[in-house]
């Protein structure tokens, strides 16, 4: 899994070296600047949104829910493949997620926060959400209902971002020491001291240490599958034609894996390059991801596949219609088979090696599947909206200047984040990379031990 | 204080250390090394029963909270549902158990390390600092019932150290 000559020294001096000693690179400036520019944009939509209300925004009856709820779904979406990557390959004992899920954990930490704030800025006055979203004792005596999916979400969102925060937190300890052990300046060194907590490797210390790593594991597996079924619950608890459907929570999941692992793959062939860690994140990776992006991506193709059928098994004459109308009676049949091609056909190349082992190849599939997951949400929501049962009610959606330049404002504010993460936290986990070159000498304890 | 280059050294030393009789003693590495706890004779920690109490008391806060909400304070029927309709009420429930269950995991895991604790009479060492690297060190405290300054020091050099340090207070 790791290429190259490397040595326990070697491997934390490449890492380590990135944060401390290179000079921050040209590239890393423009980039950030870029970044940063567009994330003005969300600071502009959001104090304009909070001037003027909601009624800026495209969406009204009959659809009612759009940019917002596609927008965050499709960002949590994409935070999900993070948690897979720490969580669950960790639990199957997966060597290969070990260069790959700081950035990814990074990831889905950024994510969640750019999902957070559509639902939160949706409700027009978010200081007002305390008491709308959280169960906390007011003198009006108003509770949230809790059998709503809305405040499901609320729980199930508002954990998700803690125990993935914890979780990258506790990941990191051990590589804030190193890098306090390493820090020539001295507020550097005090900074990463703070917040390394004094971690000193000792043995009883390690011993806590990879149970806790374990457990969050195994509490975190189960949570990343329920946050995006949760999130499926919105729609499928309600009797809208094409949201109300029992695919909805594996699929949901299925797709937000897909749509994850594409992000990382976004995000990990530019830094391996750009930071030469071509030998921690090996071709090998790189193939890794592009199967599990296939083998999702079917899954999601399947869903797509069942929706259909739904609709027509149900013998309601809704759900026939809502089937016909979202895929060629109606007037977004495109986006629909826009998204059949970004989802469903880009990704049949990753069955060619060809495909799979460019890198060019697999930078340009995730962006369209990137994009495809954003269609899906779309799809979902306006097509199912835009004719539901009442003809008298039916209209057509389009997002206005303010929808837009907010999901561009998202966009923009994560990577000013991940281009602040490169630049100031270790972006592959030093000690587990040490740990798995450690495997070589478990071997040569034994052979010590039957010397002696 | 011994220091060693490689995780097998530091695994050969701790054990005969701890054949020796000494107790009172630690290992610096800069991973986790599965074959030291044995070789210290690290006792299985008890966090896991805490995680496990964390986790039910989030299971139990989370009912006491839709219970006290929806039966006791505000009883309103929502949607044609019981007052205590329980499947509905299993995602935050559970969420609860989680976020209960990885707090106790992170918090109960730096207590029992007794972290933060910024200094450290082993940050003494200037060559310490290796053990976030690629160094491996073997402490034995002078707390220790068999400790004798002359002695011990020449057992640790007999141990196949790189090089041994005296660890100030």
């Amino acid at each position: 899994m790791i290429e190259g000559d490397h040595t326990l020294a070697s491997v934390t001096d490449k890492i380590g070296d990135v944060t401390l000693k290179k000079r921050t690179p040209f590239h890393w400036f423009i980039g950030f600047g870029i970044a940063f520019m567009i994330a003005q944009a969300l600071l502009f939509a959001t104090v304009w949104l909070l001037a003027n209300g909601i009624g800026i925004w495209g969406n009204n009856q009959p659809v009612g829910w759009a940019f917002d709820i596609i927008n965050f779904v499709w960002w949590i979406g994409i935070g999900h493949a993070g948690t897979l990557i720490s969580a669950i390959l960790l639990l199957l004992n997966q060597k290969w997620r070990t260069s790959i899920n700081r950035f990814a954990e990074a990831m889905t930490l950024f994510a969640v926060a750019c999902a957070a704030m559509f639902p939160l800025l949706h409700t027009g006055r978010p200081w007002l959400a305390a008491y709308w979203l959280f169960p906390y004792p007011n003198t009006m005596g108003i509770w949230p209902n809790f059998r709503s999916p809305l405040i499901w979400d609320v729980f199930a969102v508002s954990t998700y971002a803690t125990v993935s925060a914890l979780f990258w937190y506790v990941g990191l300890i051990p590589d804030f020491a190193t890098l306090r052990d390493r820090a020539k300046n001295k507020y550097f060194r005090f900074v990463y001291a703070a917040l390394s907590w004094g971690w000193r490797g000792s043995a009883r210390h390690w011993h806590r240490y990879e149970i806790t790593y374990l457990i969050l594991a195994g509490i975190s597996t189960p949570l990343v599958l329920s946050v995006h079924s949760i999130v499926s619950f919105d729609f499928s608890v309600s009797q809208v034609p094409g949201w109300h459907a029992t695919i909805f929570p594996p699929y949901f999941v299925a797709g937000a894996v897909f749509a994850g692992f594409a992000m990382v793959l976004i995000l990990c062939i530019p830094l391996r390059r750009w930071y030469r860690m071509e030998e921690f994140i090996t071709h090998t990776h790189l193939v890794f991801m592009a199967k599990v992006m296939l083998a999702t991506g079917l899954i999601v193709v399947y869903g797509y596949a069942m929706e259909g059928f739904f609709g027509w098994y149900s013998a309601s004459e809704y759900e026939v219609f809502m089937v016909k109308n979202r895929i060629w009676e109606g007037p977004y049949w495109w986006s629909y088979w826009l998204l059949i091609f970004c989802n469903g056909l880009s990704i049949q190349l990753l069955w060619f090696k060809r495909f799979r082992e460019s890198e060019f190849w697999l930078f340009l599939i995730s962006i369209i599947v990137s994009v495809g997951m954003w269609l899906e949400r779309f799809v979902i929501i306006v097509t199912s909206l835009h004719r539901d049962f009442l003809p008298s009610s039916w209209a057509m959606y389009s997002p206005s200047f303010w929808d837009i330049t907010m999901f561009t404002g998202t966009i923009g504010f994560f990577f000013t984040l991940i281009y602040l993460f490169v630049r100031f936290v270790p972006i592959i986990s030093m000690f587990e990379v040490r740990q798995l070159l450690d495997e070589q000498q478990a071997n040569e304890i034994h052979e010590l031990e039957h010397k002696a | 204080m011994a220091e060693f280059d490689t995780a097998a050294q530091l695994v050969v030393a701790a054990r005969k250390m701890r054949e020796a009789g000494y107790t009172k003693t630690d290992a610096f590495s800069p991973y986790p090394i599965h074959e030291i706890d044995e070789a210290l004779g690290i006792k299985k920690s008890i966090l896991p029963f805490m995680i496990l109490a964390g986790g039910i008391a989030g299971l139990l806060s989370g009912l006491a909270l839709v219970f006290y909400v929806h039966v006791l304070d505000y009883p309103i029927i929502v949607g044609g549902r019981a007052h205590f309709s329980l499947p509905a009420f299993i995602p935050p429930m559970f969420e609860l158990t989680i976020l209960f269950a990885a707090a106790t995991a992170v918090l109960g895991m730096l207590f029992l390390n007794g972290l933060p604790s910024p200094y450290h009479p082993v940050f003494n060492v200037p060559r310490f600092a290796l053990a976030s690297r690629e160094k491996f060190f073997l402490l034995i405290e002078a707390k220790d019932e068999n400790y004798d300054y002359a002695a011990t020091k020449s057992f640790v050099e007999g141990l196949g150290a790189q090089e041994v340090f005296d660890v100030d207070e």
